[in-house]
């Protein structure tokens, strides 16, 4: 079920939201976005960017995860307002990417509930890979 | 600092700087285009509903199927955005290709993509930076992006920051 603007208080946290990524995922990415760039599709081209483990996956894809995360938090009443990352470490093949978040003020505006939060997507270490911030209207 | 003053900045870039580009325009969105990237974008789970149920989607506050807000309706063109023009995108002095990464961005939403929306956008070069990095001398280049839908309603703005090195 989504969260209610009333249960959400400074300091909730966002649900945790995770993916495995690999090739099936990229792949899957690369053919909606047509994003075919060889350092996401062949390990030799991930290798000659400068990544020795090969190919890496897409921050585009990280960025969705975090809007689904966030959809998914909010529920489809619910409305993503503003979403912003930075890709900050490379997504290596195999990792398990966490959606994380934290929210960091809430508000009423001219009606409008809206909520604002820092978020980021770790990686299988722990890493944060995409810190960013989020705005929702509840 | 290196001891040679190297740019990647072109002259293109200097002229382009602030100047909104001309708009381009993408197919009509369907919603079979919605289901995939919905599909992909959550895979292996199944998307919410919202995103290609059309009962259920009557019934919510959008009334009907909604694109998920990063969407991107300017897959599979055949014509290419002015902004990847060569020289846009900077160019190493010695001539070898440079390499580019998506360095993040923050987009802000307006009002919903639907099915049947033919979407228009427009951008235009906002600043650049150059420094030494991990890969070595690397340049940053902040771009403003601009989506109306047919009504001339804002769908997004996006302001988003290439790597180049």
């Amino acid at each position: 079920m989504s969260i209610t603007f009333d249960e959400i208080e400074i300091g909730t946290k966002l649900p945790t939201w995770s993916r495995k990524t690999s090739f099936a995922e990229w792949n899957r990415y690369a053919a909606v976005n047509e994003e075919f760039v060889p350092f996401h599709m062949d390990d030799e081209a991930g290798r000659r960017a400068g990544n020795e483990q090969g190919a890496f996956g897409m921050g585009n894809l990280r960025y969705a995860y975090i809007v689904n995360a966030l959809h998914d938090w909010i529920g489809d009443e619910g409305r993503v307002q503003e979403v912003g990352c930075q890709y900050r470490a490379i997504n290596q093949k195999d990792d398990v990417l966490t959606v994380v978040g934290e929210v960091t003020d809430k508000s009423t505006i001219d009606g409008k509930n809206v909520v604002r939060l820092d978020v980021n997507v770790v990686n299988s270490s722990g890493e944060p890979t995409c810190p960013g911030h989020a705005v929702v209207e509840l | 600092m290196s001891d040679t003053e190297v740019s990647y900045v072109t002259a293109e870039m200097h002229k382009a700087k602030g100047v909104w580009g001309s708009s381009r325009t993408a197919y009509p969105i369907t919603d079979t285009d919605i289901r995939r990237w919905a599909m992909a974008t959550y895979y292996p789970e199944r998307p919410p509903r919202v995103y290609w149920d059309t009962e259920y989607a009557k019934t919510t506050k959008y009334g009907g199927i909604i694109a998920p807000p990063d969407f991107n309706p300017f897959a599979w063109s055949l014509e290419r955005p002015a902004a990847m023009a060569r020289g846009l995108s900077g160019a190493r002095p010695d001539g070898k290709p440079l390499t580019g990464m998506n360095g993040g961005q923050t987009d802000t939403y307006g009002v919903p993509m639907r099915p049947g929306d033919v979407i228009s956008a427009r951008s235009r070069l906002v600043d650049w930076e150059e420094r030494e990095g991990r890969l070595g001398h690397t340049m940053y280049v902040r771009t403003e992006i601009e989506w109306r839908n047919q009504r001339d309603e804002l769908v997004k703005t996006r302001m988003s920051i290439a790597i180049r090195y």
